[in-house]
């Protein structure tokens, strides 16, 4: 691992326990009270999550047109923190929904895409995990389905008719509720670049694995 | 400026805070008792509950998560060292 990989880790670490002070110090919203509060957690992982989403349609892209397995082990990292970020959005989503809504789930189209997006990351590490030869070209294929969503999830709420709240949230915080949420923001990206480093290392030595296991065959 | 005119003005500008003044609304006599349970679903449900849950769930996963990369990256370590060490004792014999 490389050497500002631990010192990374320790200030991530102090980030995630400093956060909840700040989200309690963030002054309570108007209509929704204590429960908006899941919001400091909710869009940063929700951003994670379609950030990994695009690394991975990316690094699938450089894979199915240069051949790299540099890339195609980046792609497998990049999904697997697609479905991590995925289940927490779609986990805290729900939470937040129920007391501000008075249900769980709406099928309108930012929920709905973000769960087809969630479930495109699923397909891609079930096909890698059980697809056989030839598995990781198809996965490639299904993550640049997965990329293609993310402008869509995105741009969704200010489109269709929905009670999600729309993008223009983020802009108009007052300073407190901006604070901790750009701090949140801040935490959980150093915690995806984190992961996302470990978990490619995690493939390298799988690879390294296969070439000894391939070595001593021969 | 005359004494009257100066003590005129000085009485309109301390006045004139009353006169801007809106008069008050005055809260409205209750007229029956609404029992918490015919309220919304949503306005019955506490919040504190949920806003736990929440961020429970997110220290949990990611610390699970942690963990499962962890014992992954540990067991094929322990792997590739046995492999290698397996292959330079074949090589010396």
């Amino acid at each position: 691992m490389p050497k500002w990989f631990m010192p990374l880790a320790g200030l991530c670490a102090v980030m995630f326990a400093a956060s909840p002070f700040l989200i309690a110090n963030a002054d309570y919203e108007s209509t929704m009270g204590l429960v908006q509060k899941i919001f400091y957690y909710h869009l940063p992982s929700a951003w994670i999550f379609l950030l990994s989403a695009i690394v991975c349609g990316i690094a699938s892209a450089r894979f199915l047109f240069r051949g790299s397995p540099r890339q195609d082990r980046l792609a497998y990292a990049a999904a697997e923190l697609t479905v991590l970020f995925g289940a927490i959005v779609l986990v805290t989503g729900p939470l937040w929904a129920r007391k501000a809504w008075g249900v769980w789930w709406q099928w309108d189209v930012r929920l709905t895409s973000s769960l087809m997006g969630w479930m495109v990351a699923w397909a891609y590490l079930l096909v890698r995990k059980y697809g056989g030869p030839g598995s990781d070209k198809l996965a490639a294929g299904l993550a640049l389905f997965g990329m293609a969503n993310v402008p869509f999830v995105y741009v969704s709420v200010n489109y269709w008719r929905t009670i999600h709240p729309a993008t223009t949230v983020v802009p108009t915080l007052p300073v407190d509720m901006g604070l901790a949420l750009w701090f949140s923001v801040a935490c959980f990206l150093l915690l995806f670049v984190l992961l996302l480093r470990l978990r490619v290392h995690l493939e390298e030595q799988r690879s390294r694995l296969d070439a000894l296991y391939l070595s001593l065959d021969e | 400026m005359s004494l009257v005119g100066a003590i005129g003005i000085s009485v309109l500008l301390l006045c004139a805070p009353l006169a801007a003044q809106q008069p008050q609304p005055q809260p409205q006599q209750q007229e029956e008792f609404v029992p918490v349970s015919q309220l919304p679903a949503q306005d019955q449900l506490p919040a504190a509950p949920l806003l736990v849950i929440a961020y429970a769930f997110v220290w949990l996963a990611l610390f699970a998560y942690l963990v499962s990369v962890a014992r992954r990256l540990s067991y094929v370590q322990r792997e590739v060292e046995r492999l290698e060490s397996d292959m330079k004792r074949g090589s010396r014999s």
